[in-house]
Formats: structure tokens, sequence, C-alpha cells
């Protein structure tokens, strides 16, 4: 899902153009924007006040807390937030071991170099992941059909293990590439990489130290979105861990509801949502506010 | 990538200093190599293996023990009745809610582009940030809270009476456009940004009204970023699979769903393999999809400076 919707706003291309706005405006046009506007804005605010009183409100009891107050109590939510959260920090580690190298790499080398992991990284957003999961659901069954008596079968268990599935963490870094690597990219672009280098490396500094001391602290910026970005998707990450039978958070959330936690499970996906927009949100401000900073005046 | 461009350091001034630039970009690109090198291999295993093993098995034959044979059964089969139906309905459901997202999208970003509010664009932008990425289990919830069965406003204004249910083809739509007009929004407002306000301006001055503006000037400048948005949301819309199979007892059948409910062995054991066939259906459409967006993306590019 996150694939190809994964457009965090920019705030540093978008700052850019400014307002073109129109000064003299007739009523009429005003008229429609202001119907537009609102009707937006009850539309996009509309579910989050139906859910938020769909949980406050009891059919019989009237206005009650209870449903957050159970959040504490309910069965299984923490091992399943402590799942998805060991998760994410896994795939975030991941994703910056494998990028970090390449966008450096990409931002020095030939623009060949680029295309290739352009393209590379590019490869997840033609594979839905219902798709990707179909291809690993068939690898483990017939793993598990074929290698029972080979030295493999350890392996194969190994990366289904429940309290730490290996195959959700390959699977997650895969879908979190294609917008792990523009972010990260989008970052790298902006940086006089090979000055910093040659400066870093004209005061003596190894290439490895100038890359970590010099190069890495500059990207920070970019890291903390791309890591943002990849913790929300690993949170929310539905589809392949219920294919393959894990119980992560989401996955929680839904069999929670079907077993008749309605309310709970209402209210712990409303604290999620709310939760992961503040995050994602506070990025976006921050990030609007440091390129506005760093502009010339 | 198997030569070195030399012609692109060469252009530094000063011979010895550009020789120096060269051999030092040599050893980078060696370097550049080994350093992408573990993403590659990564990308090779952790998605190059499931993919071919996804194709390989929409062709043949899988049972434990017994000899996989070539054929072209799966795929016959996953374009037949029922998963027919279940593609066909993703489609629709796809096209319709990108198309009414697109237009949405358009106008909602026109109103905030010509705004005089400076805050109001940035808390848009922001929230289309955020909402473009979020589709999945919350979003159905809260849409099922408010306007499912026992929702919120079904409930109070008695929306079931009236014939409404959120498990239904429009009720889908519905949902699906909480995360496909931000990112309408998102892909068209560069664009709207790229709209000068002298052309409008020359347009008044050869007589042209506000519609004549938007027929012959605005559309077929935006046209190109317009597709490209519906493409990418029609794209979007078709992988989406969280938000459907969360919205328990929705009756409108999916690729997605069905794929999920052959994997799930809920139909029979050996859907298993029809599932691999429908999934590449599913590659084949979003590779047309790609095709189609990134030239015009390309296209659309070009007017903004």
């Amino acid at each position: 899902m996150a694939g190809v919707s994964s457009t965090l706003y920019d705030p540093i291309t978008t700052a850019k153009h400014g307002r073109t706005g129109k000064r003299n405006e007739r009523s009429r046009p005003r008229l429609g924007r202001a119907a537009i506007l609102l009707i937006s804005g009850l539309y996009f605010i509309g579910p989050l006040v139906g859910s938020f009183v769909f949980t406050v409100d009891d059919p019989v009891k009237g206005f009650t807390l209870s449903a957050y107050s159970q959040i504490f109590s309910v069965s299984g939510l923490w091992p399943a937030l402590q799942l998805s959260l060991l998760l994410a920090v896994a795939t975030i580690a991941l994703v910056f071991l494998l990028l970090i190298p390449t966008v450096i790499a990409v931002r020095l080398g030939t623009p060949r170099l680029r295309s290739v992991v352009e393209f590379v990284c590019m490869l997840p957003l033609v594979v839905p992941s219902i798709a990707l999961t179909s291809g690993i659901n068939i690898l483990l069954r017939w793993g598990t059909d074929n290698l029972a008596s080979t030295p493999f079968w350890d392996t194969l268990l190994a990366i289904q293990n429940s309290s730490f599935p290996v195959v959700l963490l390959l699977a997650y870094v895969v879908m979190a590439l294609p917008l792990a690597f523009r972010t990260l990219d989008s970052g790298m672009r902006a940086l006089d990489v090979r000055t910093l280098l040659e400066a870093a490396q004209n005061n003596g500094a190894g290439r490895l130290r100038a890359i970590v001391f010099v190069v890495l602290p500059n990207l920070r910026g970019a890291m903390l979105n791309a890591g943002m970005l990849t913790l929300a998707l690993v949170l929310g990450e539905f589809t392949v861990s219920s294919i393959l039978g894990y119980t992560p958070f989401a996955v929680w959330i839904v069999n929670g509801n079907s077993a008749g936690d309605g309310p709970v499970t209402t209210a712990v996906s409303l604290v999620s949502m709310v939760l992961t927009w503040a995050v994602l949100l506070i990025l976006s401000v921050s990030g609007g506010r440091r390129s506005s900073a760093a502009k010339p005046a | 990538m198997s030569t070195i461009d030399p012609t692109a350091p060469a252009g530094a001034a000063g011979s010895d200093r550009s020789r120096r630039r060269l051999r030092s970009s040599l050893r980078q690109a060696a370097a550049g190599r080994i350093a992408v090198l573990p993403l590659l291999i990564f990308v090779a295993v952790a998605f190059g293996v499931p993919a071919v093993a996804m194709a390989y098995g929409a062709f043949t034959t899988y049972a434990p023990g017994q000899p996989t044979s070539y054929t072209g059964g799966n795929l016959t089969a996953s374009l037949q009745g029922g998963y027919l139906n279940a593609l066909e309905g993703s489609v629709k459901l796809s096209a319709t809610a990108a198309a009414i997202a697109t237009v949405a999208g358009l106008l909602l970003a026109q109103a905030v582009v010509t705004s005089r509010f400076e805050a109001l664009r940035h808390a848009v932008l922001s929230a289309s940030g955020v909402l473009a990425n979020f589709g999945g289990v919350p979003l159905a919830f809260a849409f099922v809270a408010t306007l499912g069965n026992a929702g919120v406003l079904t409930t109070r204004l008695h929306l079931t009476g009236a014939g409404w249910s959120l498990y239904t083809f429009w009720g889908l739509v519905l949902v699906y456009l909480y995360f496909l007009i931000p990112l309408m929004v998102l892909s068209v407002i560069p664009s709207l940004d790229g709209l000068r306000r002298q052309w409008r301006e020359a347009a008044q001055n050869n007589g042209a009204n506000l519609v004549q503006y938007w027929r012959f000037v605005a559309l077929p400048v935006l046209t190109p970023s317009l597709l490209g948005g519906f493409v990418l949301l029609f794209g979007s819309a078709f992988a989406a699979y969280a938000t459907a199979a969360a919205m328990v007892g929705a009756s409108v059948p999916l690729i997605t769903l069905q794929i999920a409910d052959a994997l799930n062995g809920n139909v029979s054991a050996d859907a298993s393999n029809v599932a691999l066939a429908m999934s590449l259906d599913m590659v084949v459409i979003s590779v047309l999809v790609m095709a189609l967006y990134l030239p015009l993306q390309r296209r659309s590019a070009r007017w903004l400076v």
C-alpha cells in the first residue's frame, strides 16, 4: 500500500515556487473556494470525529472513556506492539545500512550507476505487496515440503521464528526501499559531497572517517525523514504479516475487532493513527522550517 | 555499468588538477560499485527470488511429492469466472476512485493555491503528506466506526433506512478517496504553481474569459500532470489490500482479496497457483501503470521551472 502512494510533502520543491495568488478576486470564486475547503474539511475530519465518538459513546452507559482505559489491560496488544516495534527498528537499521553507502556512491559516481540504482530501488513499486507475499508464500511452502532432511531446514525455521520473523524483515525492507531511497537521495543531492569529502581529506581524515563524521551529520534530516516513514510503514503493515500468519500491531487490531473488542480496537487504532500523524506532521513542519531558514533572505 | 565515463570529470579547470580528479574519480567509481553491491545482492535475494518464484509458480503446477509441469492453466483460470470478476472489480473501483480523486484533488489544490492564506497552504500540504501515506487498517476502522452498519453517523441519521451501506462499491470508493485525494493534491500542486500569472493576464488581455482560459491555456498545460496523477492514483488504489480486508464483510470482489483468500487456503488447496497467476496479472497491470506514469511525469515537469 505504501508503495506508489508514498509521496511525503517535500517542503523544498514546493516552497520554491511560492504562491501564485491573484489579487483582484471576485466574490464568486472566493465563495466556491470556501465551499470546496469546507466540504474537504468535513470529509477529512468526519471519520476522525466519528471514530472518537464511537469509542466514548456507550449505547447503555452514555459517555465513557473505558475503551481508552482498557487499552492498557487488553490481552495481546503489548506483544503485538513489541513485535511491530522490534521489526521497525530492525527494518530502519537494515535500510540505512544498505542505502547510505548507496546514496553516497550514487552521488559521487557516474550517471550510469545512478540510473541502475534508481531502477533497482523502484522495482518494488511494480510488484504490489500482495504479489510479493504470494511469492514468499510459495517459497516457504516449497521449503517446508522439500528441505526437511537438509541442513537448510534450520535456516528455514529460523527465518520464520515467530518472535522475530526475518522473513517479514526482508519483505519490509523491500517495501521501504523506493521511498527511503528517494528521501535519502534528495537529502544527499542538497549536499556538496565532493567538496565536503575533499575538505575533510585535506584535513587528514580518512575516507571512512570523513563519511561518518562529515557527510552523515549533514544527512541527519533526510535520515530522520526516511526513518520515520519506514516506522509508519512497518507499524501499519497488514498485508504481508496477516497472510504469512504473524500477529504484529495492525493484524492484532483486525483480529481483536472480529473477536468482539469493537470499541477498544477502534480506540487503539485511533490512538495509533493520531500518534503516527503527529510524528509525520512534526517532521513535515520542521522540515519546512529548516529549509526556509536555510534560504538566503 | 562496466564502463567508466571519462568525459564527466575532465571538465574541471587545470590539466594537472583534472588528471588528479580523473584518477580519484576512477578510484571512486570502483569504490562506488562495491558500496552499491550489498543493496544489489539484498534486492536480488529478498525481492528477486520471491518475484521469480511467483512468476515461475504462475506457469507451473505444484503438489508436494509430484513433479511440477508447465501449464498455462493457472493464467487462463485467473482470467475466468470469479477471478476475472475480481480483477474487473479492482480495475473498476480503482479507476472510479482515481477519477473522482483527480477532479476533487484538482479543485482542492486550486482552492489552496489561489488562497491568500499562506498558513492554509502549509496546513493542507502537510496534512496531504500525512494522509497520502495513510491507508490500511486504521483508515478502514475510522470509516466503519463512522459510516459502518453500527457507525455513529449511520445510526444517528438512520442512513441504513435510506439505503446506505459502507460495504458496497461506492462505500469503498468513499474510503479510498481519503488517501487518494491528498495524493492528487500533492502531485498537482507543483503544476498549479507552474501556471504563470502572466498567462492568465495575457489570455484576459486577448479577451478570453475564465472558462476559455481554463479550456485553452491552463488545462492543456496541466493535462500531463493530471493524467500522471490519475495513473499514480489508479496504481495506488489497485494495489491496496489492507483497507478492503479490514472492512470485514465488504461484498465487493477485489483481486487482492481473492489472492489472499486463495493463499490462505480458503478456496481450495490447488488455488494457490492460481493466486500466483493473479499476482502476475497484477504485476503486468502495475508495469503498464508505471510505463504510462513515468513519461507523463517527465512531460509535466517541462512547464515547471
